[in-house]
């Protein structure tokens, strides 16, 4: 019993090898820079933003139909915030061997025919991902500025309507930023959604 | 002309017999929550998928041969899809095509963050997800992410067994 228990325990683990481990980042945590190639061919990390007063940092990329669901919006999301200190970042975790519609050329040429204007980076070897704790896509981080540190102070979706935007009647990521302008704490601070999984790299 | 009758009444049950296939049914949350709070024999497995989701169709064929592998032991395998509702005609006919004979249950309900937490607060709400409980003891199991074939077998032998 205990013999099979444990066979089943390394089974496990020789499966679910190369998905992460740790937690990853909760709300109230530092989170630590990095530096990541974008679709610009620029390397970019969160100290190159001058201005920023935070960042809506999402997990994103070019296959997950979510991720296409909120293609507009998070377009709308950099368009709105950006220029009031909150700019939209997209990491792109997917290993592209495992989904090839995510590599690092295809990157290149969605952003440029969906008209990104926020910076859309490649996680290539997955660490980045992996401190965060991401798990699905698009998973948003809504990071704050506090002395010099970018706090984490919401984690979840964008909004309660993945279908519509207008039908969409809680927008969990707004509210978080709108609280953040105001000097306040946003009042949702976690929420959950479908999402595609995180295509991580067998090891 | 009565064996004429007769004859087109048999083939007439027949066709229907032959077109009656599987199709999705529309539910709301409750209908869920009572399936995973079932009172009874069964040992529920719940599968989360979607049409859009490649790792979760590559898995059905794993959990569509679920009762024959556990032949006798009361297993009951359940689909829960999350395509949106609109594309209930694309469910049914992937259903067709693949031949799915499990129960397919299309879960209306695209406020996500209403209801995840009350599958399982472990999920972070990424597909393939699957649920495994066993109605008599309330034993639970949750497994977010792929399965291979073997993994599944194995994790509901040591389900069943524990």
């Amino acid at each position: 019993m205990l013999k099979s228990k444990l066979l089943l325990g390394m089974c496990l683990l020789l499966f679910s090898a190369g998905a992460p481990t740790e937690p990853g980042y909760m709300v109230g945590d530092a989170v630590k820079d990095f530096e990541l190639k974008a679709v610009s061919g620029e390397m970019v990390s969160l100290d190159d933003y001058d201005d920023a007063k935070g960042f809506i940092l999402i997990f994103d990329c070019n296959t997950c139909p979510y991720s296409q669901a909120y293609l507009e919006r998070i377009k709308g999301l950099h368009a709105k915030y950006s220029d009031q200190g909150f700019p939209v970042v997209a990491i792109q975790p997917n290993d592209p061997v495992r989904s090839p519609g995510d590599s690092f050329e295809k990157m290149v040429a969605y952003a440029d025919e969906n008209g990104y204007e926020h910076a859309y980076l490649y996680d290539e070897t997955q660490e980045v991902t992996r401190r965060f704790g991401a798990t699905n896509t698009p998973h948003v981080y809504v990071l704050n500025k506090d002395d010099g540190k970018y706090v984490v102070n919401y984690i979840g979706a964008i909004d309660n309507n993945t279908r519509s935007a207008a039908d969409a009647d809680k927008k969990y990521v707004e509210d978080a930023v709108d609280a953040l302008l105001k000097g306040k704490k946003p009042e949702v601070t976690k929420t959950k959604a479908i999402g595609c999984t995180i295509k991580w790299k067998a090891s | 002309m009565r064996i004429f009758s007769l004859i087109s009444l048999f083939c007439l049950v027949i066709i229907t017999t032959a077109s009656a296939q599987n199709n999705a049914e529309v539910i709301k949350f409750d209908r869920l929550e009572n399936l995973i709070n079932e009172s009874g024999e069964n040992i529920q497995v719940i599968n989360f998928w979607a049409t859009w989701c490649a790792p979760c169709i590559k898995e059905i064929p794993y959990f569509e041969a679920l009762p024959e592998n556990f032949k006798g032991r009361r297993l009951k395998v359940t689909l829960i899809n999350i395509d949106f509702v609109e594309k209930l005609d694309k469910v049914n006919s992937f259903i067709e095509r693949k031949n799915i004979s499990s129960d397919v249950l299309l879960l209306d309900n695209i406020d996500y963050n209403s209801w995840i937490d009350k599958v399982d607060k472990s999920w972070s709400g990424a597909i393939p997800a699957t649920l495994i409980v066993d109605s008599k003891t309330g034993d639970r199991k949750f497994i977010e992410g792929e399965l291979k074939e073997e993994e599944l077998n194995n994790i509901l032998k040591e389900f069943i067994k524990s």
